[in-house]
């Protein structure tokens, strides 16, 4: 599926009724199975962003289009994950991940059986009783990636998904990502703090201004895959990273 | 060295079951103690046996209430009393309560009537509900429904409004409807919250009860008191105030449980 954005914008209002500008206008594409990552300084519009793309907030001008169609309510085949994990305290990690298909009217043998399948590529087998409560931080976000997995998306919108694990955990996190990516192919759309993390997964990354969030450089990112933890030594990457840096210094100069 | 280590760590774990089992004991201790100063006061004489009968004649009284069958007969119709008032105080704050924490209109329309009930001292409006509602069971019912009311309702606004928006905006996108927004996410998030309402419901229910009964004679605990007190038969009062007592432990016990049964992972996460 491919994603537009046309002149999208959204703005708050204050509770005075004035209007308070998030995020746009910005346009731009997303080619079907693409894997694009978005960068930009905090309060630029990211979440905001992400939160049009996924039906839960209505744009106040320009449109987000999936396929063309306008996408004005949660879509069929979108899955979405936050920078919380946002488990379900009271539910055990099998019934989390099932949470989708029990929502989709899916019996509980066959949606055991698919998530059963599932969790040995989240690491997570001797876990599938456990409650959240006795789950790292780590861990809860492959949860959370196994509960997005079950839903089969075309699309994967991902705000700041690893933004609060520590540096040797997200980079395990992203590996998964791309492995399981790998496996059934998506589109992406995934917003980080993380330039290397950024250059590292996307096959494009797009980086943001604030006031309010326009689009100030778009980056393709040419590095072979599969992509390697290595590679953040290589000069093609130190290059990239440099652009993509350097793009959001001109912001703040 | 090891075996020393090995006899260190025996001793603390002895010590630590050891303050257990006096914490377990202590309240028992205290009910034993106020049991031994009652005797002792009541054997002395320092105070007039029509004022504190001692444990003696009070236990008499206790046998003899059973034996012929009164105090089980208020008992009893206390009990329903509560029951009722219980299923109609807490249904009607439970639907109010979702009402209002999901169109916060409704807690400007209806706080008055609610602020004013709850303002007002139940033994002062009592009697209006007996000539309201007759005094049949009828009126002990909803005086104790209105006094169970109030928690229920503040619990389940709170307990609703407490569902985190990232998990509503998780059910939207799975494009879930209302009913199973309610069922797999109102509901259980806010029955932590419902739950510690009902345990304090319980024990109101009991005072909801019996005032019913001082207000409008008939039956029922609230009424053998009174019966009671009247032929100046102190150790019965007390076995009847004794007998709420059970019955307000009782419930309250039944609600712990079903929390500590339902709330498994709960428990799992503060151990
Ligand atoms: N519900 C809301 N009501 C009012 N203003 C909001 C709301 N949500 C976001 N905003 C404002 O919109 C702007 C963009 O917010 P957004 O959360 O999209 O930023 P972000 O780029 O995701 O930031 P961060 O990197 O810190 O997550 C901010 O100025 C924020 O204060
Ligand atoms: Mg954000």
């Amino acid at each position: 599926m491919t994603l537009s954005l046309r002149e999208l914008s959204v703005s708050f209002r204050d509770p005075a009724g004035g209007a308070l500008p998030a995020l746009g206008p910005i346009s731009f594409e997303v080619a079907e199975q693409q894997f694009v990552c978005v960068v930009g300084p905090t309060g630029c519009g990211k979440s905001t962003l992400i939160r049009v793309l996924a039906g839960l907030l209505p744009p106040s001008s320009g449109a987000a289009l999936c396929d063309g169609e306008a996408i004005d309510r949660p879509m069929r085949q979108f899955a979405i994950m936050f920078q919380d994990a946002n488990l379900m305290p009271w539910r055990t990690v099998l019934d989390n991940i099932a949470l989708p298909l029990e929502i989709a009217g899916v019996s509980r043998p066959t949606r055991y059986e698919v998530v059963r399948a599932l969790l040995p590529q989240l690491h997570l087998e001797s876990f599938e009783l456990a409650y959240p409560a006795a789950l790292s931080g780590g861990m809860e976000q492959r949860v959370a990636l196994g509960r997005v997995l079950v839903q089969q998306p075309k699309v994967v919108l991902l705000d700041e998904p690893f933004g609060a694990l520590d540096a040797l955990t997200r980079e395990n996190l992203g590996r998964l990502l791309l492995r399981l990516r790998r496996r059934y192919v998506q589109t992406i759309v995934m917003v980080t703090h993380d330039i290397n993390e950024a250059a590292l997964l996307a096959d494009r990354v797009i980086v943001m201004s604030r006031g309010p969030g326009r689009l100030v450089a778009d980056v393709s990112v040419d590095l072979p895959r599969p992509r390697r933890h290595d590679m953040i030594y290589h000069q093609a990457f130190l290059k990239l990273t440099k652009r993509i840096r350097a793009s959001i210094d001109d912001l703040s100069a | 060295m090891g075996k020393v280590r090995l006899d260190e760590s025996r001793h603390r774990e002895m010590a630590a079951g050891l303050e257990v089992s006096l914490r377990r004991l202590a309240p028992f201790l205290t009910i034993a103690c106020l049991l031994l100063l009652w005797q002792w006061i009541s054997s002395r004489g320092i105070i007039s046996h029509i004022l504190v009968p001692p444990p003696a004649d009070v236990y008499q009284a206790f046998i003899d209430s059973l034996a012929d069958g009164t105090l089980l007969k208020h008992t009893v119709i206390t009990l329903e009393e509560m029951l009722y008032g219980l299923l109609l105080g807490v249904g009607i704050g439970l639907a109010i309560g979702y009402a209002i924490a999901k169109a916060p209109i409704l807690e400007n329309i209806l706080s008055p009537v609610i602020v004013a009930f709850q303002s007002t001292p139940i033994v002062a409006y009592a009697p209006l509900l007996v000539i309201w509602f007759g005094s049949g069971i009828a009126s002990k019912i909803v005086t104790t429904a209105v006094i169970v009311f109030f928690p229920t309702l503040v619990n389940t606004i709170v307990g609703i409004r407490s569902v985190s928006p990232n998990l509503r905006d998780l059910m939207r996108s799975l494009k879930a409807g209302r009913w199973q927004i309610f069922r797999h996410l109102e509901a259980p998030s806010a029955l932590p919250v419902i739950l510690a309402g009902l345990k304090t419901s319980t024990t109101l229910a009991v005072i909801g009860a019996v005032v019913g009964e001082f207000v409008s004679q008939g039956s029922g605990l609230g009424y053998l008191v009174t019966s009671a007190r009247n032929l100046y038969d102190t150790p019965l009062v007390v076995v009847a105030v004794l007998a709420m007592t059970a019955i307000s432990l009782t419930l309250y016990g039944i609600v712990a449980y079903v929390e500590w049964r339902f709330l498994v992972w709960q428990r799992r996460a503060s151990a």
